[in-house]
C-alpha cells in the first residue's frame, strides 16, 4: 500500500518566556493509505499538537512532512487550500467545535460554498446526503448546536469534516467528551466511513481500549518523542518499551482472574520546556541507567517494530 | 420553536425523498420570515417583561420628542417673570423655572437634545471601539500593543477632563459635545471586544474555520465577532444612559450644550441655584434623566439575554 503521510524528523516547539517548549520533538513515521494510525499518550504529550502541525493548523518548527511523497512542509496560498480539501480534522469537545450562532447546516455548509467547486443546488444535496450519511435527522437542519446533544454535535462536526470528501482525517480524541453509551456509536460511524469512502485516519486519544478497537498501527509518545511504534496487535500482545508497558498496566481489566500487576511509576512528567537529552521517561523509568542520559534512538527491534529504548535487548529477554 | 411546525410538514416528504437520493421538494420549503434569526430574538426579549417595559418607556420618549411640537403645551422659549418658580398646578404641570418657563415643555422637547446626543455619542464610541478592537485582536502584535497603549494614555485621564479638552477643540456644539462624550468610551469598548476575543478565538470552531479553509477575514467576521456582539450590545445600551449623565455634566460645568438649549442636563445645572427654594427645577429633569438611563440598562440586559441562543427555550 502507498504511503500517504510521512513524517521526517518533525518538530514544533512553541516559544515561551522560560524557553522553548517542545512539544512535538523529532517525529518520524509514515500512515499508510486507507489505515489508522493510533496516536497514544498522557495528556500534555504534544498528541494533538503533531496532528494538527500535519494539517497545517501549527507551522512545523522543523523537519518534513510528506503527502503522498510530495513534500507539503512549505506550501504556497492556493496549494495550502487544495490541501485544506483533502486533510481535515475531527474536534475533541463538540462543544466548542461548532460556532454556536451557525445552524447545522450553515456549519455543513460552509466549506463547500468557501470552494466554489460546487453549485447552490448541489451543494443543498450534499447537504442533506451529509447528514444522513452521519445519521442526522433532516428536522435538525435549523437547530443550533446548543439545542443538540454532544453526540449529535460530534456527527455535525464528522459531516463538516466529510463535506469537501477529504482523504486524511485527524481525529483529535473525537469520543473522549461523550457519554460511554454514545462513545461505541460514533467510533462505529467512524469505521463506516473510513470503509465506504476509503479514508486514512490519524487518531489520537489517550484512552487504550479506543486506539485498540480501531487503530491499524499504533505509536506512543512520551513528552513530544515516540518511544514506540508497530502494529496494534503487537503492541497489546509484545509491549517492549517500559513507558508503554506502565501504560497498557493501566487499562482496567472486567476479567475477575486477571492477575495482571499495576506498574506504578514514580515521579512526575518532567518539563517540555528545553529538555535535557537522553530519555525523557528516564526519571520515572524503573530500569533506568546511565545509558539513558544519552540521546535514544527509534529502531527496529523486530520486523515493523521500532523502539526508543537503549535497553530494550537486555529487558526484553 | 416556530419552525417546528413547518419542519414537521415536510418531514414526510423529506423522508420520501431521501430514498430517491433527490429532493425536489427542497425549493418549495419557503422559509417564511418567522425563521428568521430577527424574531426568535423579538421572541426572547418579548418575555423579559421588565426588559418590554424599558422598552416601551424609551419608545415613548422617543416619540415624545419626535412630536415634541404637537404635545409641549407652551413655547419652551417663553419668558415669564411674573410666574417664575412656581410649584407645579394644573396650567403648568411640572411648574415653572427662574424665568418662568414651563418645565414640562421645556422637558419635552428636551428629550430630543438629551435622547439623541446619548444615543451618537455612544454609537460613535462603540463604533470606533469595534474598529480599534477588531484591529488588535485581528493582527496582534505591535498594532495591538500600540492601540492598547493608546488606551492606557486615554484612560488615565479622568474623563470629565477629556471631555473639557476635546470640547475645547471641537467646539461647544451638539456634535462637537457628542464627539467629546464618545472619545472617553472608545477604549473601554477597544479592551472589552479585544478580551472576548481572546476568550472566543481559543475556541475550537475557530480552528475548525482555519481547517475549512477559511480567509482570515472571514474567521473574523463570520465566527470571531458575531460570537463577541452580547457583551458589546450591553456595553452599548448602558453607555447611552452615561452619555446622558455626562453630557447633564458637561453642560452643568459650562461646558457642552448651553442654555437656552433644554437640555436635561443644563436644566439641572440652571435650577442647582434655586434647589432651596424650587427643588422641581432639578426634579423633574433630573427623573427623567434616571427613566431614561434606567430604561436603556434593562433594554441592554434584555438584549444581552435575547441575544445569546444558549439561552433559548
Amino acid at each position: 500500500m502507498a504511503k500517504l503521510i510521512e513524517l521526517k524528523h518533525l518538530k514544533k516547539y512553541f516559544p515561551t518566556s522560560k524557553g522553548a517548549l517542545h512539544a512535538v520533538d523529532d517525529v518520524t513515521f509514515d500512515i499508510e493509505e486507507g489505515t489508522t494510525m493510533g496516536v497514544v499518550g498522557e495528556s500534555g504529550c504534544g498528541k494533538s499538537t503533531l496532528g494538527r502541525t500535519i494539517i497545517h493548523l501549527h507551522e512545523s518548527t522543523d523537519g518534513q512532512i510528506f503527502y503522498r511523497g510530495k513534500d507539503i512542509t512549505q506550501v504556497s496560498k492556493s496549494e495550502m487550500s487544495e490541501l485544506r480539501h483533502k486533510m481535515q480534522i475531527i474536534f475533541q469537545d463538540p462543544n466548542s467545535s461548532l460556532n454556536p450562532r451557525m445552524t447545522v447546516e450553515d456549519t455543513i455548509r460552509e466549506p463547500m460554498k468557501l470552494s466554489k467547486r460546487f453549485s447552490r443546488a448541489e451543494i443543498d444535496d450534499r447537504v442533506n446526503e451529509l447528514m444522513h450519511r452521519v445519521g442526522i435527522d433532516r428536522r435538525m437542519r435549523q437547530a443550533y448546536p446548543h439545542e443538540l446533544d454532544g453526540g449529535r454535535r460530534q456527527r455535525v462536526g464528522i459531516a463538516r469534516a466529510l463535506a469537501m470528501d477529504p482523504e486524511f482525517i485527524v481525529c483529535d480524541e473525537p469520543v473522549s467528551a461523550l457519554d460511554v453509551s454514545i462513545q461505541a456509536q460514533i467510533l462505529n460511524l467512524l469505521q463506516d466511513l473510513q470503509r465506504d469512502h476509503h479514508l486514512t485516519y490519524m487518531f489520537v486519544t489517550h484512552d487504550m481500549s479506543v486506539v485498540r478497537h480501531l487503530s491499524d498501527n499504533i505509536c506512543v509518545m512520551y513528552l513530544g518523542q515516540v518511544v514506540e511504534i508497530c502494529e496494534a496487535k503487537e503492541i497489546f500482545r509484545r509491549p517492549l518499551h517500559p513507558y508503554t508497558q506502565v501504560l497498557l498496566s493501566a487499562i482496567p481489566s472486567t476479567d475477575l482472574n486477571d492477575q495482571r500487576e499495576r506498574i506504578i511509576t514514580k515521579g512526575e512528567l518532567s518539563s517540555p520546556i528545553n529538555p535535557k537529552p537522553g530519555c525523557r521517561f528516564a526519571a520515572r523509568c524503573a530500569y533506568a541507567c546511565e545509558k539513558c542520559m544519552q540521546p535514544q534512538q527509534l529502531a527496529e527491534v523486530e520486523p515493523g517494530h521500532h523502539v526508543a529504548c537503549c535497553r530494550i535487548h537486555e529487558l526484553n529477554q | 420553536m416556530p419552525e417546528l411546525n413547518v419542519q414537521a410538514e415536510t418531514q414526510e416528504r423529506d423522508r420520501h425523498s431521501h430514498h430517491h437520493g433527490h429532493d425536489h421538494h427542497e425549493k418549495a420549503v419557503k422559509r417564511s420570515w418567522k425563521d428568521s434569526n430577527f424574531y426568535g430574538v423579538m421572541q426572547r426579549f418579548a418575555k423579559n417583561k421588565v426588559s418590554v417595559v424599558g422598552l416601551i418607556i424609551i419608545i415613548l420618549l422617543v416619540l415624545t420628542a419626535i412630536f415634541a411640537e404637537q404635545i409641549a403645551p407652551y413655547n419652551y422659549r417663553r419668558i415669564d417673570p411674573a410666574h417664575a418658580n412656581q410649584l407645579p398646578s394644573a396650567a403648568h404641570w411640572f411648574g415653572t423655572d427662574a424665568q418662568g418657563r414651563d418645565i414640562f415643555s421645556r422637558i419635552v422637547f428636551g428629550a430630543r437634545y438629551s435622547l439623541s446626543i446619548g444615543v451618537i455619542a455612544s454609537l460613535v464610541g462603540t463604533l470606533l471601539g469595534i474598529l480599534f478592537g477588531a484591529l488588535a485582536g485581528f493582527f496582534g502584535g505591535w498594532v495591538e500593543t500600540v492601540i492598547l497603549r493608546i488606551c492606557d494614555i486615554i484612560q488615565s485621564i479622568p474623563n470629565i477632563l477629556l471631555c473639557i479638552c476635546v470640547s475645547q477643540v471641537f467646539g461647544s456644539g451638539f456634535f462637537a459635545t457628542a464627539m467629546a462624550l464618545s472619545v472617553y468610551s472608545i477604549p473601554g469598548t477597544t479592551r472589552l471586544l479585544r478580551a472576548t476575543m481572546m476568550s472566543v478565538r481559543e475556541q475550537e470552531f475557530v480552528e475548525a474555520a482555519k481547517a475549512i479553509d477559511c480567509s482570515p477575514m472571514r474567521i473574523m467576521f463570520k465566527h470571531i465577532l458575531p460570537n463577541c456582539m452580547a457583551p458589546l450590545i450591553v456595553s452599548f445600551s448602558m453607555a447611552i444612559g452615561m452619555k446622558i449623565m455626562s453630557s447633564a455634566g458637561l453642560s452643568f460645568l459650562g461646558l457642552g450644550i448651553q442654555e437656552p438649549i433644554p437640555e436635561w442636563g443644563a436644566m439641572i445645572s440652571a435650577g442647582r441655584r434655586y434647589l432651596r427654594v424650587a427643588p422641581h427645577l432639578v426634579i423633574f429633569p433630573g427623573l427623567f434623566v434616571a427613566l431614561v438611563v434606567l430604561s436603556f440598562n434593562l433594554v441592554g440586559d434584555g438584549l444581552r439575554d435575547a441575544l445569546d441562543p444558549k439561552l433559548r427555550k
